[in-house]
């Protein structure tokens, strides 16, 4: 790298957000990915979206790889630098610009916290409904950029449909603006649909018009326990197929249950082989008759036990088991590899009896969370990275969990990305010629390769 | 100085299996006081657990970047707090900072206060007993109500701090040793003030002394007590906390009391929770009797609320309206400890006083200890967003559960120019007891007039 481009940079940014500490790089070398670290020869923080524009130019200009960073809780590899490459921090960016109550967007920068965002929203008697994992920490920018989705997918869609506009600079540092501040809008190309999951590689986006909606006036979470999975399975269909759309619908297998209640403690049948947590909300009259309807079908079908939240602490009660479910599992073993293979919602009993198989053919500890609704399942593989041997057999397990859900007409990924964890299996989903026609879009708006390389499509 | 550094790495390597439970998840940013203002990935706790694996790993060659951003810690726990996978992030940052300073050396000022006069307990005591006689000579009060004062002469050896002078005296040089039998109620506790309400604050340990004997709890209170050695740990000096840990558990370690009782959240959490996990060098025996110690170790609200179970009021609410009073959390109460209601409780018991929440009660007030004293700028603007939380409520007194912490506010009170006064929790439950009550607003503002 060129020596000079630091104090280019601190000509932008400030000498202070110019980062060249060893220690201080070390620190941007990895994201929440299980996945061997890479130290970036610069880190810059810029404090206005001119700034950021200026920087992705200076970038270009020297050809050098940038990739940009909110929070670094990408699960693919997504924020983890090229080598030799700058990582560019959007901290500083973390305007909300302006609220519309009577429009019902909002405008802000990407650098933004998105619980911050939603209570800020919720403030306001409006609810933005996109929840991620990680939304305590995840930056919006972040959640454009990777599409983020979380538990309320199913009924309210996922970060994409909430981005009314954007604005973004080209690798050159152009400034590109797409959409509008309304919900109709067909002035130009869908730009604004190529950025969201693009994961960095066609555009730096600076700034986000989101759509806000009214929130549901109520909301009845219903937990239901079953001693056999196919009656959980067959509850999930019977549900959809009774035309009830519950906001979130979430499946455990006994091993995440026994996980649960060894470290929660929360009085989870130890025994069940599944339970299912459903939340329905909307109209409290409709809520009501959900609720029951919900309740009339897990019975039905077999339900060993069922409880219906009488309140806001017994509905937080019930939540407290699922939102527990990752920590719990993660402290049984070092290392927890987190997938979000994707299969139809009717192969989710298909996809939960390969795991199982997976599980045992390659000696591995699989805990099962799904989000059925959405036809996400979650499968965390409790390992340690330390031991190669173990090392291998995750590897093979993780390939084999792809291809069986390819089989299944499934995706690679739901939710978190294809970054650089999965891209080499990006192939067996979409194609070559697909990865063709994302290489030459790539090449002819990045031709120096600079916007995050060797993300989604590979080197 | 190559072998020294194979050393340091041998030894990260030891606590690798504590360093590889970290998933990267990053919750640790939405808790952290100092990634919120810095926003600085080596600042928090991930960054710092990555650094201390990659120093491991021989990926990063020098240890002396990675120690300084060590450094960039309250130790308030709010990251262990939050942490999804359970990561002992105090224990990881303790030992790491053990290393580093057994690599690098302790500064020259740490080593004369901590291995001259912190394991000095009679020299330490007579230095602070000659700095209260000179100390008005080089500053000024400033804030009446709170108590601070500011330099005279030295700003820059201060730093424009407004600190809580020292006491004339302190609390053991008045008031003597005690071991009194245990009474009609049978209860007895050992107390340990600790050594900032030792020497700045010896009204409190007067007051629980008070509440104690009005609840007929005998008391074992031995004089040439050590300090906990949070301090030393801190900075890495685990030599002077095991001795300091020895002294102290020569003075307790046998003592026949139902719990260890003090008033001081840094303190209860040092001998509760660090005692037992990190003063693993000390031999089997005095380790279990660290156990035995630590179990019964409570805060003096926990202990009061919870174990003697506290006081009816012997008096109505005033009818001039009730004095405000917000309450700060400590980190090492209700982080580290999970105590949050029952100093409530006490505040709650006295109905002279009515109890207002503070936006982020239990956000940190940036002291972190030394911390304050190596940065503090940032602590600063910790302390000031705490400051304007507590005024935001109104609150004409600010009850709180650590002697460390009310230093802190206080600075952050006084430079702001606020009419709030500090005290503890049990303070305002001894209140309570003895009926002497603190003038409500209305008749404050009477005497002015």
């Amino acid at each position: 790298m060129a020596n000079h481009l630091p104090r280019k940079f601190a000509e932008i940014v400030g000498k202070d957000n110019v980062l060249t500490n060893e220690a201080d790089r070390h620190a941007y070398a990895y994201d929440a990915a299980v996945l061997p670290p890479e130290l970036p020869s610069l880190v810059v923080r810029p404090e206005t979206t001119e700034a950021l524009g200026q920087v992705v130019a200076t970038c270009n200009e020297y050809g050098v790889p940038l990739t940009i960073r909110g929070s670094g809780t990408n699960l693919s590899g997504g924020t983890i630098p090229a080598p030799e490459g700058v990582v560019v921090l959007t901290g500083a960016l973390d305007r909300i610009l302006e609220i519309n109550e009577a429009d019902l967007y909002a405008e802000v920068e990407p650098g933004v916290i998105t619980a911050n965002f939603a209570r800020e929203i919720a403030s306001r008697g409006l609810f933005y409904p996109p929840d991620p994992g990680s939304q305590d920490v995840s930056t919006l920018g972040g959640n454009v950029a990777e599409n983020a989705g979380g538990l309320r997918g199913l009924k309210y869609g996922v970060t994409k449909d909430y981005v009314l506009g954007l604005h973004f600079y080209d690798a050159a540092g152009e400034l590109v603006k797409t959409g509008a501040r309304t919900v109709k809008c067909v002035s130009g190309l869908n730009l604004s649909g190529l950025l969201v999951g693009s994961e960095g590689t066609l555009g730096v986006i600076s700034r986000i018009i989101l759509k806000l909606v009214p929130p549901p006036k109520a909301s009845q979470a219903i937990m239901a326990v079953f001693d056999d999975l196919m009656k959980a399975s067959e509850t999930v269909a019977a549900i959809i197929a009774a035309k009830i759309v519950p906001a979130t619908l979430e499946y455990m297998d006994n091993f995440t249950i026994r996980a649960v209640e060894d470290f929660a403690h929360a009085g989870l049948p130890t025994d069940a082989k599944a339970l299912l947590l459903i939340e329905v909300d909307g109209h409290p009259a409709q809520v009501a008759e959900e609720a029951a309807a919900v309740a009339t079908i897990c019975k039905r079908i077999g339900a060993v036990n069922l409880q219906v939240a009488a309140d806001a602490g017994e509905r937080d009660t019930l939540w407290q088991a699922r939102r527990t479910a990752l920590s719990a599992l993660a402290r049984l073993r070092p290392t927890t590899v987190l997938e979000d293979a994707t299969v139809p919602r009717s192969k989710i009993p298909a996809m939960i009896g390969a795991l199982e198989r997976i599980a045992a053919t390659y000696r591995l500890s699989i805990g099962t969370l799904a989000t059925p609704a959405t036809a996400i399942s979650i499968p965390p593989i409790l390992t340690d990275k330390r031991d190669q041997e173990e090392w291998k057999r995750v590897d093979a397990a993780i390939a084999e969990i792809f291809d069986v859900a390819l089989e299944l007409g499934g995706t690679l990924s739901g939710e978190h990305g294809i970054g650089l964890a999965k891209a080499r299996y990006l192939d067996k989903e979409i194609g070559r010629p697909s990865i063709l026609y994302s290489k030459r879009l790539k090449a002819a708006l990045d031709p120096k390769g600079i916007l995050n390389p060797g993300k989604i499509t590979g080197e | 100085m190559k072998s020294d550094l194979r050393h340091l790495m041998d030894l990260l390597r030891q606590i690798d299996d504590q360093l590889v439970t970290c998933m990267r998840c990053g919750t640790c940013q939405s808790v952290c006081p100092i990634y919120k203002e810095t926003g600085l990935e080596a600042h928090v706790a991930r960054g710092k657990i990555a650094l201390l694996e990659f120093l491991a790993d021989e990926l990063i060659k020098d240890p002396k970047g990675v120690n300084e951003r060590l450094n960039m810690c309250l130790l308030c726990g709010s990251c262990e707090a939050s942490c999804p996978s359970g990561v002992k992030v105090l224990d990881i940052f303790l030992k790491a900072r053990a290393f580093m300073t057994g690599y690098f050396g302790l500064s020259p000022v740490k080593r004369i206060v901590f291995r001259g006069l912190l394991k000095h307990n009679r020299l330490f005591d007579a230095v602070v007993s000659v700095a209260a006689k000179f100390q008005g000579i080089f500053t000024k009060p400033v804030n009446d109500m709170i108590g601070s004062s500011c330099a005279r002469v030295f700003p820059g050896l201060i730093g424009g701090r407004h600190f809580i002078p020292l006491a004339a005296k302190p609390f053991h040089a008045t008031t003597p040793a005690r071991d009194t039998p245990r009474g009609a109620s049978g209860r007895k506790v050992a107390f340990y003030y600790g050594c900032v309400v030792d020497k700045m604050f010896p009204h409190i340990a007067e007051t629980i002394l008070g509440v104690l004997d009005a609840h007929d709890i005998a008391v074992y209170m031995p004089h040439g007590q050590a300090c906990c050695g949070i301090p030393a740990l801190s900075s890495g000096d685990r030599a002077t906390f095991e001795s300091l840990v020895t002294s102290n558990m020569a003075l307790f370690g046998d003592a026949d009391c139902d719990a260890l009782v003090t008033p001081c959240a840094s303190c209860t959490s040092t001998i509760k929770k660090l005692w037992p996990r990190l003063a693993t060098d000390l031999p089997e025996a005095m380790q279990a009797k660290i156990r035995d110690l630590a179990e019964k170790t409570m805060d003096i609200s926990e202990y009061l609320v919870n174990e003697v179970g506290i006081a009816q009021p012997p008096f109505p609410q005033p009818e001039d309206g009730a004095v405000v009073v917000t309450y700060h959390d400590p980190c090492h109460l209700k982080k580290t400890l999970g105590i949050a209601a029952e100093p409530r409780a006490l505040i709650a018991a006295n109905p002279h006083y009515r109890l207002v929440e503070m936006d982020g009660a239990d956000s940190c007030c940036g002291s972190g200890g030394s911390f304050t004293l190596q940065h503090y700028d940032l602590s600063k603007r910790i302390g000031r967003r705490k400051r304007d939380n507590i005024i935001a409520t109104g609150a004409r007194l600010v009850a709180t559960s650590c002697p460390a912490c009310m230093l802190q506010i206080s600075d952050m009170l006084s430079q702001a120019g606020d009419r709030v006064a500090l005290c503890h929790p049990v303070e305002i439950y001894a209140e309570t007891l003895t009926g002497h009550l603190r003038p409500t607003a209305k008749t404050e503002a009477k005497e002015v007039a």
